[in-house]
């Protein structure tokens, strides 16, 4: 679809088209509104869709004021009287409206800018479209081009980049280059083909061209830097065979939109009388780079009428005029797979937008006046993709939003939340609230739900590892440079990691200390035994959760068990905090030891340990046993040995160190610098001076 | 070893020690003359004489009431006499159990007579005082203790208790075969890695709060212990009775029904995955009985009594031991059958296969290079590859008694100190008997190697202590 409404030549501008379209994508029968009407409202509670709290507000379309929605820059045009009383254009993303006048040639059929807002195009008339440079010191006129097919009626133009541009006619597509310092265009490539309509997605700079004279085959181009390609031509199927060759598929019923970083081309397939059908349904074509395009998917409406489709967050929500409500339709979720195409249900029950009041009008106005609250699903809706609706008779612009905490309590199987909210932009909050939620009253999940959530979250987590490793890899062995497409794996909100687990859901849980401590370290062992599972290194803060937990409530065997199986794996803040607990548990002081043995990292701490226990003779034998007796100092186990009481080991450790002095230096007395002097006085003192080693000399 | 060594000996025949008498009293009971029989709680053999019984109480009495004189704390645990031995266990205040073992004999013919030579030295205090003190955990784990059953019935219900456990319980004590490993009254872990086990943790926490009238679960294979929510005295003396009395008695018909067509003893099981130890034979009939053992553990604490639920699967080897708070219905065990049987034969399958990866790393399939006992008090794990598999009678040492007494005695000199120690023995024939102590891990090695000296047999113990005891803290 091109400058705006959805109608062909005739309806272009949004005021026309206001009165009529319920939205870009299909209506069927008549405007029967009224009792069915009352039923959104009546489900207010849950809401999970919602119009953006900041719309684009502009000048409703009226008679001398026309207005025109161009999707690939999201810029909403405002031209009055043709331009001559000035044109408005206002985006979603670039909030400072840009303003301008132009002369007046006579009725704007389309009106956009190139990308970066550079050049202006403005389509008057069948045969020609008219430029007027933006960019600054440059030319100001405007320039003409007409289309180089004879004959042929443009039925409108797509920028594809800042100075690229598509013009569709009803024969055909021309591929240009705007060259704004000659105020001329060039012809890059033209193919001809007979055209019913065409519809654009700027997201991924494809052209689809509605071909045949039932309209059904839809013929893609896809266009980047200067070049087109002409991608392979698919046949939508029709759910009847049509009974006249007329125009059988209209661009209503068509929107393109991208999925999950794919481009699908998605059809409303109205339900029809004929066939056995439960109601409407959205068919997803897949329309890839390379290949041919496939049906993949197709989303059950159940129920008939009007409808409307916008892609938010990659989700598709159709909107359904008749309800006043919406469904939406997560591909990636499990459905039904016949052999070819995955038929899916929506994947939470009907609800309408929140309801949405209207901003008073803005700062300057003094009036105070209550928020008017908007009418939803409004016959005077256009919708675009992906996410735009617009009101042109309250001359409003909204992104629309889909909420994710309400979702928490329409969705019920825990598993297919947590499939649904992984896949979800701003999910972390809402998924650690989910998890906090199902480990507390009045809401506790069983184990087993618990640990499928804490699996789905840890293979998410353990994805976005393996990403990073494998880049880190590749950068660190140089290979980036022969690959320049290498990209830092982006850490989505999905990526919920063990610091975010612990900081949020685990700590808080063993802290409230609501739940019975079975549960509290049943559930510590699952999240440790996922994290396992994935091959996560397990953080020791979560290792001294599960300690902290198993000490309050005595449960020390249990603890000692774990530890024997190293459940909880070995590291130096592990074992000092094991240390740490040894006057309450005995056992731990071995456990510890045990574990720096391991750490082979350790022997220091280990000597310490030993001598802290006055078992100088102990460390002194382990240092020796690893070949570390040559560089220890002496005063540090001379201390030992003297606080330890005991004269023969005082002996003994004395002796050593005399024999070590005499085997390094050739002399068995100590030198300043080893700071022994109080140990020898305290030696001569208990045993003699002659009991000193005399040097050996050979 | 043994046989050949009785062959040796000619003329000469060894007679094995043998369990006398075993009595139980409390002296409070009957403190004035003329009632001292009131004292007796159980003796056994039941047939002595009145006068006799009382004789051996007062005996005992004295010879403690006198010892305590000089150790007011700890009176005297053993009496050695030419022709048996002794042994006193006081378990609860003024509760008495005694137990007295005829010193082994050696039948020598002299004239054509037989003369009978007593072994005064042969027992080994530690080993028996040691069975002593399991006889009455034993007891405790299925009866509680000798207070309660004081409380809930007075002295009758105490001596009906006493008959009815000691009368079966003693004989199965096989007094010739006990040695350190009765000592130690170990638990043989099961090597598992850490996922497998963690996988193992999840199971039984997510059966447990499935069925929620089990309290505590233990988990083992193969006989050696995995998991044990049970606290570690009460999982030790339950272990025992598991290892040595339950599996074994159902062992021995589930291997000899392998081979005969018809299983009879378990009629219907087949579509279950598994099958009770304790508890209803066969879950499709409806009339089964269903009742189950009833365990004390904690007793020192909250006291609880609980119903002993010994499940199995049917093929490997899983057992689970749960125990509930309530008793079981039939429809529990069948929820238990369904719920649990699926989950254990897949973890079965993860355990078997971790088995057979540990079987390979290590070469276990081979003789194992070193005879050893391994003993670490902290957890109660225990190591020995001298001994065979454990029968359903007794676990049979695999070397010469003289050397399971040295390995003894150096255990008995190794309780004296709290030092870390090393003892190196030279037993005869090229033997060679090292124990190490370090921390509260106890290590017992015998080497049968030819000229070798006391620094080589260090050595070769230190290259043992690297190959099995890496990963822990063992001084050289």
């Amino acid at each position: 679809m091109g400058c705006d409404p959805p109608g062909p030549a005739e309806d272009e501008a949004l005021g026309a088209a206001a009165a009529a379209a319920a939205g870009a994508a299909g209506r069927e029968g008549g405007g029967e509104e009224g009792e069915e009407r009352a039923r959104g409202g009546a489900e207010a509670g849950g809401c999970y869709l919602a119009l953006c709290a900041r719309p684009v507000h502009f000048e409703k379309a009226n008679p001398v004021n026309c207005v025109f929605f161009d999707e690939a820059n999201k810029q909403v045009f405002a031209v009055r009287s043709g331009g001559a009383t000035g044109v408005v254009v206002k985006g979603l993303e670039d909030r400072n409206p840009i303003s301008f006048r132009m002369e007046d040639k006579g009725e704007v059929k389309c009106i956009k800018f190139s990308l970066g807002n550079k050049i202006l195009a403005v389509q008057r008339t069948l045969k020609s479209v008219d430029f007027l440079n933006f960019i600054p010191d440059s030319p100001q006129l405007e320039y003409t081009q007409e289309c180089k097919t004879k004959n042929a009626n443009i039925l409108g133009f797509c920028w594809t980049s800042s100075t690229e541009i598509v013009f569709i006619t009803d024969q055909g597509i021309e591929f240009y280059q705007v060259l704004p310092e000659k105020r001329s265009l060039k012809l890059l490539k033209n193919q001809s083909i007979n055209v019913n309509w065409y519809m654009y997605c700027p997201e991924s700079s494809v052209i689809l061209l509605s071909t045949t004279v039932l309209g059904n085959v839809l013929q893609p181009f896809y266009f980047k830097s200067g070049t087109m390609a002409k991608l392979s031509k698919f046949e939508i199927e029709l759910p009847a065979a049509p009974k006249s060759s007329k125009l059988s598929l209209s661009e209503r019923d068509i929107a393109m939109a991208t999925i999950y970083g794919q481009l699908y081309v998605l059809y409303l397939r109205h339900h029809s009388r004929t066939s056995n059908s439960t109601g409407a349904e959205v068919v997803l074509y897949h329309l890839p780079r390379e290949g041919s395009c496939k049906k993949t998917h197709i989303l059950k409406l159940n129920r008939t009428g009007k409808f409307a489709l916008n892609v938010v967050d990659n989700l598709v929500v159709v909107h359904h005029q008749d309800t006043e409500t919406s469904v939406i339709f997560d591909i990636k979720l499990k459905g039904e797979f016949d052999g070819s195409t995955t038929i899916h249900q929506f994947v939470l029950p009907p609800r309408s937008i929140q309801p949405y009041q209207i901003p008073v009008a803005g700062p300057a106005s003094v009036t105070s006046q209550a928020p008017v609250p908007c009418k939803l699903y409004s016959s005077s809706w256009i919708v675009f993709q992906p996410d735009i609706i617009i009101s042109a008779s309250e001359g409003y612009l909204w992104s629309l939003q889909v909420k994710l905490e309400p979702v928490v309590n329409l969705l019920l199987d825990k598993g297919k939340l947590m499939d649904f909210l992984l896949q979800r932009k701003e999910c972390k909050m809402v998924i650690l609230s989910v998890c906090s939620q199902m480990l507390s009253e009045p809401e506790r999940g069983s184990l087993s739900v618990i640990a499928t959530v804490f699996d789905k979250l840890n293979n998410e987590y353990k994805k976005y590892l393996e990403a990073e490793q494998s880049y880190t890899m590749v950068v660190e062995t140089g290979l980036s440079r022969s690959n320049p497409l290498l990209k830092r794996p982006v850490r989505t909100q999905a990526v919920i990691d063990q610091s975010d687990m612990y900081t949020h859901v685990l700590s808080v849980f063993t802290e409230k200390k609501e739940a019975p401590h079975k549960f509290t370290i049943a559930v510590l062992m699952e999240y440790i035994r996922s994290l396992n599972q994935f091959q996560i290194a397990v953080q020791h803060y979560l290792y001294e959760l599960v300690i902290k937990t198993l000490v309050q409530h005595n449960l020390f065997y249990m603890l000692h068990q774990f530890l024997q199986y190293h459940v909880l794996s070995d590291s130096k803040p592990l074992a000092c905090l094991l240390l740490s607990l040894e006057s309450i548990y005995p056992p731990a002081h071995q456990l510890s030891l045990d574990m720096l043995k391991r750490l082979s990292t350790a022997n220091d701490e280990i000597v310490e340990v030993l001598l802290s226990k006055h078992q100088v003779l102990a460390a002194l034998r382990f240092i020796r046993g690893i070949g570390g007796h040559d560089s220890i100092s002496a005063r540090k186990f001379l201390d030992a040995a003297k606080q330890a009481e005991d004269e023969m080991l005082f002996y003994t450790i004395f002796r050593f160190f005399e024999q070590r002095n005499q085997r390094l230096r050739g002399n068995p007395s100590f030198t300043p610098g080893e700071h022994c002097e109080e140990h020898v006085t305290f030696f001569k003192q208990v045993f003699g001076e002659h009991a000193l080693m005399k040097p050996t000399t050979f | 070893l043994r046989m050949a060594a009785a062959g040796a000996a000619g003329q000469e025949k060894q007679l094995a020690p043998t369990l006398l008498s075993f009595f139980i009293y409390n002296p409070k009971l009957g403190p004035k003359e003329g009632e001292e029989e009131k004292k007796i709680l159980f003796y056994h053999p039941n047939e002595v004489e009145k006068n006799e019984k009382i004789r051996n109480v007062g005996l005992c009495e004295a010879i403690v009431q006198f010892t305590r004189t000089f150790s007011p704390t700890k009176p005297a645990k053993s009496l050695h006499t030419q022709k048996n031995r002794q042994f006193f266990h006081e378990p609860e205040e003024n509760f008495w159990m005694v137990m007295v073992v005829r010193n082994p004999i050696i039948e020598k013919h002299k004239d054509g007579k037989p003369v009978y030579e007593y072994q005064e030295e042969e027992l080994l205090d530690k080993v028996y005082s040691s069975v002593l003190q399991q006889c009455y955990s034993m007891y405790k784990l299925f009866n509680g203790t000798f207070l309660r059953a004081m409380e809930d019935g007075g002295v009758k219900m105490l001596k009906e208790r006493l008959e009815k456990f000691f009368h079966r319980y003693l004989q199965t004590l096989h007094l010739q075969s006990c040695d350190l490993l009765d000592v130690f009254c170990g638990i043989s872990f099961f090597p598992l890695d850490k996922m497998t086990y963690l996988k193992i943790q999840s199971f039984i926490n997510r059966m447990e709060e499935s069925l929620n009238i089990v309290k505590y679960t233990a988990f083992l294979y193969n006989d050696q212990l995995i998991w044990s929510g049970l606290e570690q005295d009460d999982m030790r003396i339950l272990y025992k009775y598991l290892t040595t009395s339950l599996f074994p008695r159902h062992m021995e018909p589930e291997l000899a029904g392998r081979d005969s067509p018809i299983r009879a003893e378990m009629p219907g099981n087949l579509q279950h995955y598994g099958r009770f130890l304790t508890g209803p034979l066969n879950l499709n009939d409806p009339e089964t009985k269903c009742r189950f053992p009833k365990i004390f553990v904690n007793t020192d604490d909250t006291y609880e009594e609980l119903h002993l639920i010994v499940y199995k699967r049917i093929s490997p080897l899983p057992f689970l031991c749960l125990t509930a708070s309530i008793p079981p219905t039939l429809e529990f065990c069948r929820k238990l059958d369904s719920i649990v049987g699926p989950q254990l034969t897949v973890l079965a399958s993860d355990i078997c296969e971790q088995y057979n990866i540990n079987k390979r790393i290590s070469g276990a399939e081979k003789e194992p290079q070193f005879k050893f006992i391994y003993f670490n008090h902290m957890n109660l794990a225990e190591k020995s590859t001298i001994h065979m598999r454990k029968t359903p009678s007794v676990s049979l040492a695999s070397v010469h008694p003289d050397l399971m007494k040295i390995l003894g005695d150096i255990n008995s000199d190794f309780s004296r100190v709290d030092e870390d120690e090393e003892i190196i023995v030279k037993a005869m024939s090229d033997y060679w008997v090292v124990g190490k102590k370090s921390d509260q891990r106890e290590l017992y090695v015998i080497l049968n190697q030819k000229n070798v000296n006391l620094i080589e047999v260090n050595e070769e113990v230190k290259k043992l202590c690297a190959t099995q005891f890496n990963n822990i803290f063992f001084l050289d």
